[in-house]
């Protein structure tokens, strides 16, 4: 990392930190005597998880918390200058200047009414008073730094014809307009695929290095923060728990909070000895300690074959000229196949427009495919056959805050497919109800209770309780733990492999989450614009990946060991390729070759030559 | 619903005096009242007396009980027309936004097509063709609202069916009557009864103002509308017989305005106490 | 582009789904429409003149031959005779249009110059007096009906004050001043009301917007606070505002009827009504026709300010 010779930018120094909201019950403290430096060039992360008070603070600096009903004390310095006690005039006069924010949310935090080009040259213009046309051609330039192609011609355009990834780098550019000292970036790569995430992380230090900039780094990614972070802060519940420096930390963690989101972030590739699952260690906060990994015994039986999926393909219309013929079709799922035998856990792993969750709902037979046939324990899954099999395949979603009816107790909720089955009296529901909260570590006494009372984590729990009322066979968990805090998506993920050791259920486990994925699987499948690229065992997948675009994906994800760091300037930014075809697209035949043993790779085609 | 407490505070105020309203309208033939339609030439335009606590109209009527009676049968008119609706309104468009394809274009052609009439207008056009009289208004002021139920049925399906906990309830093997009734409806009623309160607010509006152009209730039954527009011709000799009946309908879309307003901030599904976030 | 002929397209079907339903209607009446126009006096009608009549207004000719002819005659916007009098109806619709156009102008004008400025101005300081106060007066105004307003304005600024005439008309030609004091009330009758929803709209939608995300992101670059309102806030707390007006306008145009016959002004809603007490269908249907043809056209008006205000309308 090397520190610009232009030096002469000023460094953020917080110190004695408070922060409270107050409430109709008076205030609360969310952030309590946070202190900490991030000199020029360099880059300092915050990390932590939902009510750490990390965003808090970020905002805090700028100025953008409501006044009416925020405390602040202690202080807050960027070089000479106290930002607390700014007037409203130099904190404008601040913001986007010296000290610019890039946010979370790419889809909402432009506006959608005005173009992107003079969203960034408003910047310019607030601040460094050039005329209009100057504006536009500093405006073009920047959208040119930070690669967006064919930058003049999209000056004009809006920001709902701009992908996630993209717009992404235009609030870069937009931050970057007046070249500031200090760039918060809070959680920025969080709500974008993983090899995006990959490109914008390498853009953001690239423009470091090259102005110098002073960098604060906000998120609840271990991975992201060895591969930006040259110190890092610890926040739990608005308390700095522990900080240092990045390699120190990952080397040698003092408090049980940093050592469990250590933990539940795995290394990919530490798994490459065995081809079965492996729990996650679960660190109690409090105590430090931690329970050991349960050692599991193989629950695969390759004599029974629960899902047998042949050649499935969807296609939906998206557009038609005024006589009904179609121009233009979604091929979302594009001729998969895949076998799932008892005891085992497949994961689908993609991106979005990879059509693994599409592929999970033909399973289940949420949608009807356009061709190809789906077989539950040797029944094939059709129209009239559906609610019959619902009792052999069952499926957990990924927001647990809207998968259950808000207007259903949870044990209500949980017996909901008993009712619908006429399986069990009321009486026998109630205990049924019970015993299911039980055996997912919650207290049957909440069944009287509504899920908007509970967590993520536990309504995630609710959630599986209710896909085991049926007793199926096969469980498809789809994103299930994506939404998570990260020290939940360990104990949600250790409850699944739990149930599979006692039951010997079948799991097709469908995430973007590449970490979560290793942990948690036998075999894994990698879908790419709906095709099904890479299939085999996992431990093969992960040690030797053939196909381009399963490389690529590993390549991206971030690695929580900061000596192996990897410079990736090298490697070309992409767009997210869609999977629409004009409406005679005929899709090309494929072809697999078998690598080693159940490891098939698809013949990559001429659009992979690099 | 969950959480919500019973003290008694101002903003319950339009709930409370909306509820005397409908008691008293409802109750109004069996108490012990003057007959409204009991004229006195006699006492013509006489000013409230012991037995006639808001005097006496042209005929010699008495005020007070014309005005409880047209508040009646204003209500009477308002309500029928908006259950109507809504039932018609709510089915079209729950139909609507649970099939899509074919059923929900046809459906929202529809509505819009009843949309592109002023209601007042469509109102005049069928009193032309059938004749004036609540048996023409109120199937006639249903079909005006019937849009309106059928817009907010169909975007509350819309928001609800692509929510997490219908697609559960589909993977669980249920029907799609069941998907329908059972888990869509309940979740879209907050929006529909705040609709249904807005409908009997405008109607009574609406009904009032083709009764003042003497096309909705026939005289000699009162309603609030003719009661002004009878007024108005004596507005020199007794400008009170405008006045009441104006004050009248005033506080009553008032109340019912206020309430509605009331309704729809607690059954909001934006509101963060529903959602539970 | 093609969005905006799309729209036009979907206008026209609309108008003519309007005219056959128009058209329709009188033949679902229950009844012979003649005898009914005839017997209105009491006694019953002489079946030689309900004949003659009959043939004379063409209604014993098939219907289809009938449709035609009404969609050939709408073409030369020949709208028939009114029963009553044989008067021509788009004769007399043409005289009395641009007066019932001025009365919706005007009010229109009101609304939107006291309610957007106002609803802003709440919605940025809310919770304080101006917000609380402005919203009770609209939530006042928006209660009272177009038509008692407009008779207690008579009531107080004609019969009490002196200060106005009760109603009638002049020509703007021969006397503009008084032309547009007689204009006024009504118009204001009219505007009030809508000025409260607009005013009601405008704040809510302004509410909903301040605290998105991308207004955060503006705060943060540092612009100014009119740039901000103007350009973040408004641009976006705009679009809702048109939609509930472009739905409002159809109650506008039903209260303009009130209106004009509260105050004597003679626009179509005089027509409308005396009409409507004659059964005299053609004078009906026309006016009925000419006023929804004027509110399609005025949501067409508005579905292109739509897409010329928020871009991803226009896909």
């Amino acid at each position: 990392m090397s520190i610009s010779e232009t030096t002469t930018k000023p460094g953020l120094s917080i110190s004695g930190l408070n922060i409270s909201f107050r409430n109709k019950d008076g205030w609360t403290s969310v952030v309590r005597n946070l202190g900490f430096d991030i000199a020029p060039g360099e880059t300092v992360a915050i990390v932590g998880e939902s009510g750490s008070g990390k965003s808090v603070t970020a905002l805090s600096v700028l100025g953008l918390l409501p006044q009416q009903s925020t405390r602040i004390e202690g202080s807050i310095r960027l070089g000479d200058k106290e930002l607390l006690s700014l007037s409203p005039k130099d904190l404008k006069a601040l913001r986007g200047n010296e000290i610019a924010m890039i946010f979370q949310e790419p889809m909402t935090s432009l506006n959608p009414t005005m173009c992107i080009g003079e969203q960034i040259a408003e910047s310019i213009i607030a601040h460094r008073g050039i005329s209009k046309a100057e504006a536009k051609v500093e405006a073009i330039r920047l959208m040119e730094k930070v690669h967006i192609p064919s930058a003049a011609g999209r000056y004009g355009e809006y920001p709902h014809q701009f992908s996630g990834g993209m717009r992404q780098r235009v609030m870069i550019a937009i931050a970057l307009a007046c070249k500031p000292a200090l760039l918060i970036a809070d959680e920025p790569t969080t709500a974008l695929d993983v090899t995006i995430q990959a490109q914008v992380l390498n853009l953001i230090k690239e423009l470091q290095e090259e102005e110098g900039m002073a960098v604060l780094f906000i998120t609840h990614d271990m991975g992201v923060v060895a591969e930006v972070a040259d110190r890092m802060v610890v926040m739990y519940r608005g308390d700095v728990v522990e900080e240092g420096t990045t390699t120190e930390i990952f080397a040698n963690a003092r408090h049980p909070y940093t050592k469990a989101l250590l933990s539940a972030v795995p290394q990919l590739g530490s798994m490459s000895g065995s081809n079965d699952p492996q729990p996650f260690a679960i660190y109690d906060i409090n105590t430090g300690l931690a329970t050991d990994a349960a050692v599991l015994k193989s629950t695969v039986d390759t004599s029974e074959i629960l899902l047998d999926v042949k050649d499935l393909s969807v296609r939906f219309p998206v557009q038609q000229t005024i006589f009904g013929k179609v121009t233009a079709r979604v091929h979302a799922v594009e001729n998969v196949s895949l076998t799932l035998a008892r005891g085992e856990t497949l994961a689908i792993v993609g991106e979005s427009g990879s059509g693994k969750s599409t592929t999970g709902k033909l399973i289940t037979g949420l949608l009807h495919p356009t061709a190809g046939k789906v077989e539950i324990c040797g029944k094939p899954m059709r129209q009239d056959t559906r609610q019959s099999l619902s009792r052999s395949v069952q499926m957990i979603f990924q927001d647990p805050f809207a998968s259950l009816n808000p207007r259903l107790t949870v044990g209500r909720a949980i017996t909901e497919p008993l009712r619908i089955h006429k399986l069990a009296t009321e009486k026998e529901q109630d205990e049924i109800a019970a015993s299911l909260l039980t055996r997912v570590g919650l207290s049957p006494d909440i069944a009287k209770r509504y899920p908007h009372e509970f967590s993520g984590g536990q309504r995630q729990r609710i959630c599986v309780a209710r896909t085991l009322a049926l007793k199926p066979s096969v469980i498809i968990a789809d994103e299930a733990v994506s939404a998570l805090d990260v020290s939940v998506k360990a104990q949600v993920v250790n409850l699944l492999l739990e149930l599979q050791q006692e039951m010997q259920l079948g799991f097709i486990f469908i995430s973007h989450d590449m970490a979560v994925v290793e942990r948690i699987s036998h075999r894994v499948a990698v879908m790419y614009l709906g095709e099904i690229v890479e299939i085999g065992p996992r431990a093969a997948i992960f040690s030797n990946p053939v196909h381009p675009y399963t490389r690529r994906l590993i390549e991206a994800v971030p690695v929580p060991d900061p000596s192996r760091r990897r410079d990736r300037h090298k490697n070309a930014d992409s767009e997210t390729r869609s999977p629409v075809r004009p409406g005679d697209y005929v899709p090309p035949a494929r072809t697999y070759r078998e690598v080693s043993p159940g490891h098939l790779v698809q013949d990559a085609g001429p659009e992979w030559a690099a | 619903m969950t959480g919500t407490s019973l003290k008694f505070t101002p903003r319950q105020i339009p709930a409370y005096l909306l509820a005397l309203l409908l008691v008293i309208s409802l109750l109004a033939p069996v108490l012990p009242l003057q007959d409204p339609l009991l004229m006195d030439t006699a006492a013509r335009f006489a000013g409230p007396s012991a037995q006639h606590l808001f005097g006496q109209d042209e005929f010699g009527r008495d005020i007070l009980v014309r005005l409880i009676f047209a508040l009646r049968n204003s209500l009477i008119v308002a309500f029928a027309a908006a259950i109507l609706a809504g039932v018609i309104g709510t089915a079209l468009g729950v139909l609507a936004g649970y099939s899509r394809g074919l059923t929900e274009m046809l459906a929202m052609r529809f509505i819009d097509i009843v949309l592109c009439f002023p209601p007042l207008l469509l109102a005049m056009l069928a009193v032309t063709l059938y004749g004036p009289g609540p048996v023409t208004l109120i199937p006639v002021l249903a079909i005006v609202f019937v849009p309106s139920f059928t817009r907010v049925a169909h975007a509350s399906v819309l928001s609800v069916r692509s929510q997490d906990y219908v697609e559960a309830v589909r993977s669980m093997g249920a029907s799609n009557a069941r998907v329908m009734f059972s888990t869509i409806l309940p979740n879209i009623a907050g929006p529909l009864i705040v609709q249904f309160s807005f409908t009997v607010a405008v109607t009574v509006v609406l009904e009032s103002g083709l009764s003042f152009l003497g096309l909705g209730v026939l005289p000699p039954a009162p309603s609030l509308g003719l009661m002004i527009g009878t007024g108005r011709a004596t507005l020199a000799q007794a400008p009170m017989l405008l006045v009441w009946p104006c004050a009248a309908l005033t506080a009553m879309i008032l109340i019912l305005n206020a309430f509605c307003d009331d309704l729809r901030d607690r059954l909001d599904p934006k509101s963060s106490k529903i959602r539970g976030q | 582009m093609f969005w905006f002929l799309r729209r036009g397209i979907a206008s026209l079907i609309m108008l003519w789904v309007i005219v056959t339903l128009v058209f329709m209607s009188i033949h679902f009446v229950p009844g012979d429409p003649v005898e009914l126009l005839l017997s209105q006096d009491g006694g019953s009608a002489d079946p030689a003149t309900v004949q003659m009549i009959r043939e004379d207004l063409g209604l014993n000719r098939p219907i289809v031959e009938q449709y035609v002819e009404k969609l050939k005659g709408l073409a030369s916007f020949d709208l028939g005779r009114s029963m009553v009098d044989d008067s021509s109806v788009s004769a007399e619709i043409a005289r009395r249009l641009p007066r019932t156009l001025e009365l919706i102008g005007l009010a229109a004008l009101i609304s939107l110059v006291i309610g957007i400025p106002a609803g802003i101005y709440a919605a940025l300081h809310t919770g304080r007096s101006f917000d609380r106060v402005a919203s009770y007066v609209a939530g006042f105004a928006q209660g009272i009906p177009v038509f008692v307003l407009g008779t207690l304005l008579i009531l107080v600024f004609s019969q009490m004050l002196k200060l106005t005439p009760a109603g009638g008309f002049v020509a703007f030609s021969q006397a503009p001043g008084k032309h547009m004091l007689l204009l006024l009330m009504p118009s204001l009758s009219i505007g009030i009301g809508l000025a409260a929803i607009v005013f009601r709209i405008t704040r809510a939608s302004t509410l909903e917007v301040l605290p998105l995300d991308y207004v955060r992101t503006a705060r943060a670059k540092g612009l100014g606070d009119r740039r901000i309102v103007l350009h973040h806030i408004l641009r976006n707390a705009l679009i809702p505002v048109i939609t509930i007006f472009a739905l409002q306008i159809g109650s506008l145009l039903g209260g303009t009827v009130l209106v004009e016959y509260v105050f004597n002004w003679p626009g179509l809603s005089g027509m409308l009504v005396s009409g409507v007490n004659a059964r005299d269908y053609p004078t009906v249907t026309g006016v009925i026709l000419v006023i929804s043809a004027l509110f399609i056209g005025l949501n067409f008006l508005v579905d292109v300010l739509y897409g010329l205000t928020d871009p991803r309308v226009r896909k």
